[in-house]
């Protein structure tokens, strides 16, 4: 570097116009452009990824939907999911990976919210820093943790309040409730952040007009972080759904259509688990019905979040 | 002022205002009652842990001692125990135990369990939680008598160091976790080899070089997204393209590795890199926004490059927030069970995993394999087991944030 700099002469007497910049630019640097090339690589392998899901998921999809066996409407709307006897209905499925959410957001919603609020809005700074990360560790936890906690702690739990009778050793109820335990710090972190991103000034607004603690925060307060808390919410649901430890342990192996959450009913990734657990031949029904059950999961997940990500940006309230 | 004053003092306003606060007291309440309640979730999780890992185990021996020594075989001799196994066993088996470590060169505990898995047949009649041996013993050893009535009872952690370092075994009594954790370092070892680089390339990229092009925002879209994609969707990934299409390289065939398939642990890496990818890019970005302006100017300012700077001046400053990431992918990783299940991690196994091309058990799946089993014994394993993954996570953590803080510390002077 000083080899290069001393080599130019620091004025030129007979030209005072030489665009020195200019030359310093157009001087070829191969280091610079390689590692800038293998930078870029690097950033692209994220899109190779992407694409490598899309291909992969839609290949083996294809593959499944038009294989003679298969009838895609019956896909769609079929009621019965037995890989078995050629019942390829993914309703079953899907019904149970929407009810074990929709406990789990029933869970996860209020107790997040309330306590991003507390934490928030309420909590002394003291408070704040020891609530929060021992939240936090929740986060933390292997989902296969959770599932074992729903298996041997919930699940006794729901039997001995309900009967013995009426809950079944695995069932929706148990797994959906520990799978909301597991999302509560999610939502209470990013509901956090929305609320904490409400100008303070606000706040001093609604306190100046006479509004108490609890009206300023329902009334000015949520009301301002609504896009954050709604962002919060369909990343809980995206993350229930693409959860599978908790159900392949606690929510049972029987695929079946229906509404009792104290009954087993297999979940798409609960089943996506199992099947490929065991010893699989490529190319089989089997294998490529797994490829349209997580491309199914995929989009769901996909579209979740992508509305999430619109949400925030379209409806962020710009105060400044 | 006086308008104030008849407003604050009037009758209609005081009452109302009572409530209003009343009000506000009851949800302050509910907020931080739902906080509680978060917490008591954690600490019911953590209780239910170690309930499962200690207990009253009830056991029973298939064959009665008398029939192979005198005197009860944990008051032999250690070469007689050596003896007797050498007695019992047949050659095959004694030339496999061999090949492991020589007998005569192993620990009296070591050879007093084999005596009693392999001869004896010692086996689980029955094993409690340990809040049923603490309350409820009476009921739980009439129980394990009634099943069978030569039952003995031993109070039991099943966390031991013979758990750590024993392999897995179907007999509950004597599994232990030592293929599980040698895997589940290996795995996390190799991910992080393979996304560190990656991962804070591609972050150097998009915060020090990338313009507003298209291609930089769809990258960075796609990040976003790919951080929100279910973990099993990467299983499934990885089942097809490095398990299935990448065979060669991953099972190790082209490097001359015969008889393995491409269910090995370089293929769980691989999934497990993508998988943590995202985390790794986001924080490494972080970390490098952070690293002021005025320092890039300066080395510009005396002819340094782009890739100069970053490389001497800004990647320095950037370490301790990049390492806070790849901590988060760790931890991440190290727990991350679907994906595994998917590419096939074997669930028994009881050779150590040799090198990046060996199948592998890990941890998490062990833990799954021991949840799902149906006699209780098998859940105290896999509570011994998930506290054996949390105080492996719990060290990860501690001492990647010691280094952080070391490196920031030596920043600072």
């Amino acid at each position: 570097m000083t080899q290069a700099l001393s080599s130019l002469p620091v004025t030129d007497p007979q030209d005072r116009h030489v665009d020195w910049a200019a030359r310093l630019r157009r001087k070829p640097r191969p280091v610079e452009t390689v590692v800038q090339g293998l930078l870029f690589l690097c950033g692209a392998i994220s899109i190779l990824t992407t694409l490598g899901i899309l291909l992969v998921l839609g290949n083996e999809s294809l593959a499944f939907f038009t294989d003679p066996e298969v009838n895609v409407f019956e896909f769609f709307t079929g009621t019965h999911w037995q890989p078995q006897t050629g019942d390829f209905g993914v309703w079953p499925l899907v019904n149970a990976t929407l009810m074990t959410s929709a406990i789990a957001m029933v869970v996860a919603m209020p107790l997040g919210i309330f306590a991003a609020i507390y934490l928030s809005e309420y909590a002394a700074p003291r408070a704040k820093a020891i609530l929060k990360p021992t939240l936090e560790i929740l986060a933390g936890i292997p989902t296969v943790v959770f599932g074992f906690f729903a298996l041997t702690f919930i699940t006794p739990l729901l039997r001995s309040i309900f009967g013995e009778d009426t809950v079944q050793i695995y069932n929706n109820a148990s797994a959906g409730l520990v799978m909301g335990l597991m999302i509560v710090p999610l939502i209470a972190s990013m509901s956090e952040d929305a609320l904490s991103a409400v100008p303070r000034t606000l706040r001093e607004g609604a306190y100046g007009l006479g509004a108490t603690k609890l009206e300023t925060t329902v009334q000015v307060v949520l009301p301002a972080a609504l896009s954050g808390l709604v962002a919060a919410f369909i990343i809980g649901v995206s993350r229930a759904v693409g959860e599978t430890m908790i159900v392949a342990i606690a929510a049972g192996a029987t695929s079946q259509l229906t509404f009792n959450p104290f009954e087993a009913a297999e979940t798409i990734t609960g089943h996506i688990a199992r099947i490929s657990g065991g010893d699989l031949s490529y190319g089989s029904l089997d294998y490529t019905s797994l490829f349209a059950l997580a491309l199914t999961l995929f989009v769901i997940t996909l579209g979740l979040n992508l509305v999430s990500r619109w949400l925030v940006n379209r409806f962020r309230e710009q105060y400044d | 002022m006086a308008n104030a004053d008849r407003i604050a003092g009037s009758d209609v306003f005081r009452p109302n205002l009572t409530g209003r606060h009343a009000t506000g007291r009851f949800w302050q309440t509910a907020f931080l009652g739902a906080t509680t309640v978060g917490i008591l979730g954690l600490i019911l999780l953590m209780l239910n842990i170690v309930n499962n890992a200690f207990g009253l185990v009830a056991y029973a021996d298939g064959e009665d001692y008398l029939k192979y020594s005198p005197i009860p075989v944990e008051q032999l001799a250690t070469s007689d125990l050596v003896v007797l196994l050498t007695n019992e066993l047949s050659t095959g088996a004694i030339n496999k135990l061999n090949a492991e470590q020589p007998l005569d060169t192993r620990s009296r505990s070591d050879l007093l369990a084999l005596v009693f898995e392999r001869i004896l047949d010692r086996e689980v009649v029955a094993s409690s939680t340990l809040a049923e041996a603490v309350f409820n013993r009476q009921a739980f050893e009439a129980d394990a008598l009634a099943k069978n009535p030569d039952a003995r009872f031993v109070f039991k952690s099943w966390v031991t160091t013979d758990f750590l370092t024993v392999p897995m075994s179907s007999q509950a009594l004597f599994a232990g976790v030592r293929t599980a954790i040698l895997g589940s370092l290996m795995l996390i070892g190799l991910t992080i080899a393979i996304a560190l680089p990656i991962g804070t390339g591609a972050a150097i990229y998009l915060q020090e070089y990338a313009d507003k092009s298209l291609i930089n925002r769809i990258i960075e879209t796609n990040i976003y997204n790919l951080a929100g994609v279910p973990s099993i969707v990467y299983g499934m990934l990885g089942l097809a393209v490095f398990v299935r299409v990448l065979e060669p390289l991953t099972s190790g065939a082209m490097f001359g590795a015969t008889d393995t398939n491409g269910r090995t642990i370089l293929s769980a890496a691989l999934t497990m890199a993508l998988l943590v990818l995202p985390v790794i890019i986001v924080n490494a970005q972080e970390a490098l926004k952070a690293v002021p302006d005025s320092l890039r100017q300066a080395a510009y300012g005396v002819g340094a490059t782009r890739w100069q700077t970053i490389w001497h001046h800004v990647l320095p400053q950037a370490i301790p927030g990049v390492l806070t990431g790849s901590i988060l992918a760790v931890s991440r990783a190290i727990g991350e069970t679907a994906p595994l299940i998917v590419i096939g991690a074997s669930t028994f196994i009881t050779a150590d995993p040799s090198g990046p091309f060996s199948g592998f058990t890990a941890l998490p799946i062990q833990i799954y394999n021991w949840t799902v089993q149906p006699q209780a014994e098998f859940r105290n394993l896999a509570g011994a087991a998930i506290l054996v993954l949390l105080v492996l996570l719990l060290t990860l953590n501690a001492s990647a944030i010691i280094l952080r803080n070391r490196l920031s510390a030596r920043r600072a002077n």
